[in-house]
């Protein structure tokens, strides 16, 4: 990976930032994974790094170096499509890379004040310079107004590119689903006293970015991930995203009701939000028989053309995609199901079922096929024909999988023990919550989760060992 | 299939409209959804609090009455109930300075990063216990253990002096750490955790400090 821009066999420029970003996000992936794992050794050991790099910092950094290592693997992505997809050069990729290299510097400051500074008195100062203290969206007021900066650059390049060169179906998705998923990030930049205000907007960037218009991202990304590594026909494949996209924003947009029983806001959000919720799931098996079906299919049409060879020309990208398949559904369309129903909620709602669920779904339907696009980027740009999995490709899916699988049926046990006893038995208290936190059963369930961190840690670590090395060694077997 | 629809269901242009009218309808339903929302959850006036005039999200003023969460029989859970007054910090508080202190407060709630260990409105980190109803805990009444700790006269004082001194005060292996809160933020907090106790959260958490006696669960 560190050498794939100087390979050079990559056909355009935008390709090379896509590239650009693709580092950094992996090197954050790292991040978020050694936060993730000192949260879950503080929950079986308080004493660890306690008043130095408490919990509440190790989570801020866990989650926000999620968010940030996805939306750069996803502006990478989006420029590794442009020029196939408009067969046109993307018209200002110099300002492209200006925007990248502000962007990087921007989070490189925000992570050290996290780290360093952590909290600030209750000023508005603050906010702007240090953290704003909600959930996934922190960054203080100064990197937003940056984020937004880049964020107008990235989407002029992708804007301007679309109108100049030929409008696919899929590309046509992406320019009006990233206006929306840039557009939204606006609803979380402001401050309010009244928290049942505060959290119905945050609400707005967190559930319209990560049951809406991430999702039909992904889609566009599937679509033309299955174009390029199985030979899938575009007619079909832009079919199916349209269909992906009526059913996703026709069920995910009104689904955000389900985050809306709690927080101070009317009754009648119970029924909107059960109904629309419930249908999320819906859209997720349609992607992944999709998916399966695409590849079938295509592996068919060549069978019958008398040919042997599998269709698929890139192993690692295609083993991410199909996991991504599966474990969208599973994260986000199962997980999520298990306490979208308000009667259910009540009960749930703020518990370890909500860490399972965030720890399946993002995994499964994020990063996975982001990472798959990263494979597929290391193809072209070391101008490989046929990538083939490696023993380190395999491992690292096969452990980070695992990992995440394992961390999220521990969580879902924590869980289940911690709704049972703190909210049905004791009522919710500050003692009924220690109460829960203490049974032998949820700590083993903690326990098992830290282990399962320290193999989807291992996994990692193979993954970018990988990406590090396959280009050059597919080249090589090539040659 | 290009040249020769067979068929509406594999026509794309069917599909591509479909999903436009399916998702403006979808997105115009939010908004007007959103704009009754906000109407219902912006914060109430000092006058609706002395007229009895009840709102999702009361004024700050809140601070200055009794604060409690009972059964409703008509809804079928449990909503705030805004009672009596009584002294906040000794003192009843005007408009303004309430407004004050629960700006204070909410903005301390942000930059000391409360909800990346507890909840809010259910919403946050799971270390730490949800703080929506903290203000009527059990833990922090007349009988409970945590005034005799702190060995505070009011309940507000007694939270206002945890907050500042959490880990001299554990109660658990799992502590809160030093935030470096001011004497005058904890009071924020303070005023902010009362506020929030008596937003209308339709019945979250449910049977909130009815427990009696305890679980034999652990």
């Amino acid at each position: 990976m560190l050498t794939s821009i100087k390979e050079n066999h990559l056909t355009n420029k935008g390709q090379e930032l896509g590239m650009m970003y693709f580092r950094v996000a992996i090197i954050l992936f790292g991040a978020q994974l050694v936060m993730g794992l000192i949260a879950a050794i503080q929950f079986l050991a308080p004493g660890f790094l306690f008043e130095l790099f408490d919990f509440s910092v190790a989570r801020m950094v866990h989650i926000n170096a999620l968010v940030v290592w996805m939306l750069y693997a996803m502006i990478g992505a989006t420029y590794m499509m442009l020029t196939d997809e408009t067969g046109h050069e993307g018209v200002a990729i110099g300002l492209g890379k200006l925007g990248f290299w502000l962007l990087t510097a921007a989070v490189t400051v925000v992570v050290l004040v996290y780290i360093i500074v952590q909290v600030g008195p209750g000023t508005e100062a603050s906010l702007w310079l240090i953290h704003e203290g909600r959930e996934y969206i922190e960054a203080p007021r100064w990197a937003d107004i940056g984020i937004v900066v880049v964020v107008l650059i990235f989407y002029f390049n992708v804007f301007a590119t679309y109108m100049k060169g030929e409008k696919t179906g899929i590309m046509t998705v992406m320019v009006a689903n990233l206006l929306a998923l840039a557009g939204l990030y606006m609803a979380g930049m402001f401050y309010t006293d009244n928290i049942s205000m505060d959290q119905f907007w945050w609400w707005w960037v967190i559930h319209l970015w990560v049951e809406a218009t991430w999702e039909v991202f992904v889609g566009t990304l599937a679509a033309y991930a299955l174009i390029k590594i199985i030979g899938a026909k575009r007619e079909i494949v832009e079919m199916w995203l349209w269909i992906e996209v009526l059913m996703l924003f026709g069920s995910g947009i009104l689904g955000m009701g389900h985050h809306y029983f709690w927080i101070g806001t009317p009754e009648y959000w119970w029924e909107i939000g059960a109904l629309f919720s419930a249908l999320e799931p819906v859209p997720l098996i349609a992607m992944f028989v999709h998916v399966l079906y695409d590849w079938g299919k295509e592996q068919g049409i060549a069978e019958g053309r008398g040919e042997t060879a599998s269709v698929i020309t890139n192993g690692p990208a295609m083993a991410w995609i199909v996991t991504n398949a599966f474990g969208n559904f599973l994260g986000a369309g199962i997980w999520g199901f298990f306490h979208t129903l308000p009667q259910v909620n009540i009960y749930t709602h703020g518990t370890q079922f909500t860490a399972a669920h965030g720890h399946l779904s993002f995994f499964g339907a994020y990063a996975t096929i982001l990472i798959g696009m990263m494979y597929y980027g290391l193809q072209r740009a070391y101008g490989v024909q046929r990538m083939k999995l490696t023993f380190k490709s395999k491992m690292g899916i096969f452990l980070t999988t695992f990992g995440v699988m394992g961390m999220t049926i521990a969580l879902t046990i924590a869980g289940y023990e911690q709704v049972i006893v703190e909210r049905g038995e004791m009522g919710a208290t500050w003692n009924a919550f220690f109460v829960a936190q203490n049974l032998p059963w949820y700590v083993q369930a903690q326990m098992w989760r830290a282990i399962m961190g320290v193999v989807t840690l291992l996994g990692f670590i193979y993954l970018a060992w990988d990406l590090l090395t396959i280009g050059k060694v597919s080249k090589e077997a090539e040659a | 299939m290009a040249n020769k629809n067979l068929s509406v269901w594999t026509s794309i242009p069917f599909w591509r409209r479909s999903a436009a009218w399916v998702t403006g309808f979808a997105s115009i339903l939010l908004i007007w959804l959103t704009f009754d929302t906000l109407g219902q959850i912006t914060m109430g006036t000092d006058d609706d609090l002395k007229n009895g005039v009840t709102k999702r999200v009361p004024a700050a003023t809140v601070i200055n009455y009794k604060i409690g969460y009972e059964m409703s029989t008509k809804r079928g859970h449990e909503v705030p109930t805004i009672g009596e007054k009584e002294p906040f910090f000794g003192k009843e508080w005007s408009a303004d300075d309430a407004a004050d202190l629960l700006h204070l407060g909410k903005l301390t709630s942000q930059t000391k990063n409360c909800m990346n260990c507890h909840t809010l409105l259910g919403n946050g980190a799971y270390y730490a216990p949800d703080l929506t109803k903290a203000w009527i805990d059990p833990a922090w009444s007349k009988t409970g253990p945590m005034m005799a700790m702190t060995g505070k006269s009011t309940k507000e004082e007694a939270i206002a002096e945890f907050l500042q001194h959490p880990s001299t005060y554990p109660t658990h292996a799992r502590m809160m750490p030093e935030l470096g809160i001011t004497a005058d933020e904890a009071k924020g907090l303070v005023a902010f955790l009362k506020h929030m106790s008596s937003i209308d959260t339709n019945g979250f958490p449910r049977n909130f400090g009815k427990e009696e006696g305890s679980t034999n669960a652990h």
